[in-house]
């Protein structure tokens, strides 16, 4: 099943909004905005963009920080982990595609300290599934799914982004 | 005099590090490597070479994992730098100089490896004076340990050579249109016949060696390179010069007249930087004889990446121990 452009649109424009009402609220004036490669990067981009701010959002690979490396081992094409300021004292805006076991979210978290000691880390997703393995759960989300164990969501892009639902083999 | 040494002794070490082509379990050798597994250890070192710029310089992936530097033979960089890089990976490191070890109270090498096996250790890393010791003992530790070649003999130092071409792809991305020359001590030394290999699989257009006769390899040419003896028609127009150390601890009989006239001949002098194409890089992969085979004024210089050979070994070789260590 795939979402279409439209309605990968209106999950982003949501995110978008709530994020922005977040930061009034929480009266936070320059996050840092962090994207979790793949997906996490085209969006954490866009919302760059929307917020304003200059340049392009950092962006963080965890293939390093994984908890599986035992089990599957690291791809050797992992795209670069790019931190251009720094994260001391900062409030940082964590964002990726699908929140699914909270793993890569814990491996995310723990790469960011190790760049500093940000003031706060607010998680944003497009899409968070059932499947949860550790208690994590995220700040901003564009859409809860309820999806069988054999399927995926992915998001494919980054021009248009646009949601997938697939089975796992694929 | 020539030392009666074949360069087809590589042919008898059978390679048996490669588990698939995107896996190693030993890194013993480049030779038998496929180019898209060598394209990878370049592509992940250059991920792993920001972690050194972060303000932790670590990542958890070999978290657990016990790692053993077992060094026959001197070294600093290349001790030191694969150190680094398990600790960059989070692994536990020993250090073990056999020198100083049980060997010299008469424990066999099987036995010391039978002990360090009890210990639980996940990868050796080996150095050894003799061709073909790190394949000797891949083949006699158990399944689970893998071993990586830091230098045997005058056969193999397929890390050093991995950073040498991850050093040549950061000022010339495209292998297929460079001119690279490596110059001196070809007959003794093992990180040309490794680079030879390399930058072969790599379908660099033009390699060419320099070199006193005596120092050059019987039939050098079959390894796909030119010999040149004349070091200024050797290094005309070349993007890439790497200059060698004169081994003398591995002669055993006089192989040039003096280091005088051997850096008249074969020294890299200020004015040779002429001579090489206008981007050009002068490399050594150390230690450094300064007024033998390069000068200062050149070494220190801006052509000079030397140092940069250093760093990008701690990167390159985080990600060789990764792959050797993949499930």
């Amino acid at each position: 099943m795939k979402y279409s452009k439209d309605q990968t649109q209106a999950l982003l424009l949501k995110i978008e909004n709530s994020l922005k009402s977040y930061l009034l609220k929480n009266n936070i004036e320059k996050p840092i905005i962090i994207g979790v490669h793949t997906g996490g990067v085209w969006i954490a981009d866009w919302l760059q963009k929307r917020l304003g701010y200059e340049g392009r959002a950092a962006t963080l690979n965890i293939s390093f920080y994984r908890d599986d490396f035992s089990k599957v081992g690291v791809n050797p094409t992992v795209e670069p982990t790019e931190m251009p300021v720094s994260v001391d004292d900062k409030h940082i805006i964590l964002v990726d595609d699908v929140l699914f076991t909270g793993r890569t979210t814990r491996a995310a978290i723990n790469e960011i300290f190790d760049f500093g000691r940000p003031l706060s880390v607010t998680l944003v997703v497009l899409v968070e599934r059932n499947g949860n393995e550790l208690p994590i759960s995220a700040d901003i989300t564009g859409e809860k799914l309820e999806l069988d164990n054999n399927k995926n969501i992915k998001l494919l892009g980054p021009d248009p982004m646009i949601l997938e639902v697939v089975d796992k083999d694929n | 005099m020539s030392e009666n040494i074949e360069i087809g002794l590589d042919q008898n070490i059978k390679q048996s590090d490669i588990v698939s082509q995107k896996h190693l379990r030993h890194f013993l050798d480049i030779e038998n490597l496929p180019k898209s597994l060598i394209l990878d250890i370049l592509d992940l070192a250059e991920s792993f070479a920001g972690v050194s710029g972060q303000p932790v310089k670590k990542v958890p992936l070999l978290r657990g994992k016990t790692i053993v530097n077992l060094f026959f033979e001197a070294s600093t960089r290349t001790r030191t730098t694969f150190e680094l890089a398990a600790k960059r990976l989070s692994a536990d490191f020993l250090n073990i100089n056999m020198d100083y070890s049980a060997t010299r109270k008469g424990e066999t090498l099987l036995d010391t490896l039978r002990n360090l096996e009890a210990m639980h250790c996940d990868m050796f890393i080996v150095r050894h004076p003799s061709s073909g010791a790190a394949e000797f003992i891949s083949k006699n530790v158990s399944q689970n340990i893998s071993i990586i070649n830091a230098g045997d003999g005058r056969h193999a130092h397929p890390t050093q050579a991995m950073l040498d071409i991850f050093t040549i792809r950061k000022y010339f991305p495209d292998f297929k249109k460079i001119k690279v020359a490596i110059v001196g001590d070809i007959l003794h030394s093992r990180v040309a016949r490794s680079l030879m290999h390399a930058l072969r699989i790599l379908e660099v257009p033009d390699i060419r060696v320099i070199g006193p006769k005596t120092l050059l390899p019987n039939g050098v040419e079959h390894m796909g390179v030119t010999s040149y003896v004349d070091m200024d028609e050797g290094i005309k127009g070349c993007d890439v010069v790497i200059m060698l150390r004169l081994q003398n601890e591995r002669m055993n009989s006089s192989f040039i007249p003096d280091e005088h006239e051997y850096y008249n001949l074969y020294g890299f002098s200020p004015k040779r930087l002429d001579l090489i194409s206008k981007k050009g890089i002068v490399m050594h992969p150390g230690p450094v004889n300064r007024g033998v085979e390069i000068s200062s004024e050149v070494a220190d210089g801006d052509r000079s990446v030397i140092l940069q050979q250093v760093s990008n070994g701690i990167a390159v070789r985080m990600a060789i121990l990764s792959l050797s260590m993949q499930p």
